[in-house]
């Protein structure tokens, strides 16, 4: 006998998930070869205009910028994180839970409020410049705020924790015994770092940069905050098409080719991690 | 590595995590308009924060959401959980993959899915489509959360309760709910996060009828820089930081 609670919740998730999840984005998809139009939504022209109209040098501009702030911020979490992860994961247990806690405590509250703080403290009158001034190290205020290096910081402070927490995970199970196997046959600490340690936490590394890459194309409101009116990421592009040029199938395009990007990327990543494990097995 | 040289770095990285905040809870005591520099201590904006009622119906608004959408969102997701565990159905891996998805996809994505979705089928843009959002998104991490757990249950315990005579409904609210109840708890806590602090999506699927405090911070922002805004903020840290604390106190006490 089959339970009757069995259907009802598969019946429940499978609904709800199809209307708010499949659906819409069919919808997406389809809205996304129609023809636009001001005054309704689309209209029921079949094209491929959207799409074609992405190509267009000033898309293309933002397509590049948008990628180019993306590896910036990537890498600058990277170079934050990952030291920051290896610390992290050597410590005795109790500071590691304290760290972790003050590591995670700020991200409990909304990326909007902690825009905003960066936003007051790289002020041109804000903290930052005051503090600069009065030790002589300037003698004019620097102009942050509002340009792509606002950005760029606004957006390492907000994803930092997805870089480092992936990398802590990984370099928390690794085995000490190996650096210290590497150092008795000799390896000098930069080879071992190069060698074995790097190596080893490879998938944290990936993970991280996953994590990262992708929130620092879209994520449209701390461009629009710290950037100012500039728009600077794919996010921007999107936000725009729908609630100021009115145009939703190009914004619909858009996030579709936002979506074939992350496909192809964690695609790629499944296959070079399927890969290895293969090659784990067969080497056992 | 030198120890010092640990101890600094780490130092560094929470300077750049915690001076901004730091920073914007001392302006929230400054008394003074629009200079950034220190004019003496007050608690004025405090009580133009506390007095400004457009604000607190705004907080109220995201609290009820809240509330509703995580509630939502754990019955849905921990019944689907329990039965992706137990049960083989068809389509089983397309709906684990739906999760996979809906978890993978950057939010603006989602957002704007959710509104076409919306706007096609005539929903007017308020609390109904912030409230279909905000379960749609919330779900997965519930799903993810409870499956892990409900893995590690040995399933022999739901065979010896049948066979003592439990029907399903007696075994899920008696059996599976209280062994449950750990994992159940703590994506509560993390939906009712999510959806509080939620902007992207809400950003999309808000109305004017219907003003959450994330999109209130937001177009409060755009205009710059001010002394209320200040202090709104040092309140929601404030009131994270107490909450954070709190739990994690409980936890670790549990856990002695």
């Amino acid at each position: 006998m089959k339970p009757k609670l069995h259907y009802f919740s598969v019946g429940l998730i499978a609904t709800w998930l199809g209307v708010f999840g499949l659906l819409s984005f069919l919808l997406m998809v389809v809205i996304s070869f129609l023809q636009q139009d001001p005054d309704h939504i689309a209209l029921p022209y079949f094209t491929f205009q959207n799409y074609i109209d992405l190509l267009d040098p000033m898309f293309l501009k933002i397509f590049i910028k948008s990628f180019y702030v993306a590896i910036i911020v990537t890498g600058g979490c990277l170079i934050l994180g990952y030291p920051f992860a290896y610390i992290l994961s050597r410590l005795p247990e109790k500071l590691q839970n304290i760290s972790l806690l003050l590591l995670l405590l700020p991200f409990w509250t909304s990326s909007v409020v902690r825009s905003y703080a960066m936003m007051s403290l790289l002020k041109t009158k804000g903290l930052l410049n005051t503090l600069l001034l009065s030790m002589g190290i300037i003698h004019q205020p620097l102009q942050i705020l509002f340009t792509p290096t606002a950005v760029g910081i606004g957006l390492i402070y907000n994803l930092l924790p997805f870089m480092i927490l992936p990398i802590y995970v990984n370099l928390e199970r690794f085995d000490i015994a190996l650096i210290e196997a590497a150092r008795d046959l000799g390896a000098k600490w930069t080879t071992v770092f190069r060698k074995v340690i790097i190596p080893l936490s490879m998938p944290g590394i990936v993970g991280g940069a996953t994590l990262v890459f992708l929130p620092s194309m879209t994520l449209f409101f701390i461009s629009d905050l710290l950037g100012g009116a500039k728009s600077l990421l794919l996010g921007n592009l999107i936000e725009n098409q729908f609630l100021m040029a009115n145009n939703w199938p190009r914004g619909a395009a858009t996030s579709v080719l936002l979506t074939l990007i992350m496909g192809a990327g964690l695609l790629m990543y499944w296959k070079r991690t399927k890969n290895k494990e293969a090659e784990h097995e067969a080497f056992l | 590595m030198k120890r010092s040289f640990k101890f600094i770095y780490m130092l560094l990285i929470y300077c750049f995590l915690y001076i901004p905040i730091a920073a914007l809870i001392g302006y929230s005591f400054n008394n003074t308009e629009y200079s950034m520099l220190w004019q003496g201590f007050t608690t004025n904006w405090y009580r133009d924060v506390l007095h400004d009622s457009n604000l607190w119906v705004a907080v109220w608004h995201s609290f009820y959401l809240a509330i509703a959408a995580s509630s939502t969102a754990l019955l849905i997701g921990t019944l689907a959980a329990v039965s992706l565990c137990r049960y083989e159905f068809r389509g089983k891996s397309l709906l684990r993959g739906l999760l996979f998805v809906i978890i993978l996809t950057p939010d603006i994505v989602l957002g704007i899915a959710l509104l076409i979705l919306f706007s096609l089928g005539s929903l007017a843009l308020g609390f109904w489509s912030l409230y279909f959002a905000h379960v749609t998104f919330c779900i997965p991490f519930v799903v993810v959360i409870v499956l892990t757990r409900a893995k590690g249950i040995d399933p022999n315990i739901f065979a010896a309760a049948s066979d003592l005579g439990a029907n399903e409904i007696q075994l899920f609210w008696r059996i599976i709910v209280p062994m449950l109840l750990p994992a159940i708890l703590s994506s509560a806590l993390l939906c009712f996060a999510l959806s509080f602090d939620d902007i992207v999506i809400s950003y999309f699927v808000s109305g004017p009828g219907f003003e959450i405090l994330p999109i209130k911070i937001f177009s409060m922002a755009r205009l710059g820089v001010s002394p209320k805004l200040n202090t709104l903020c040092s309140l929601l840290f404030f009131m994270t930081f107490i909450i954070v604390c709190f739990s994690h106190w409980f936890t670790q006490r549990r856990k002695a």
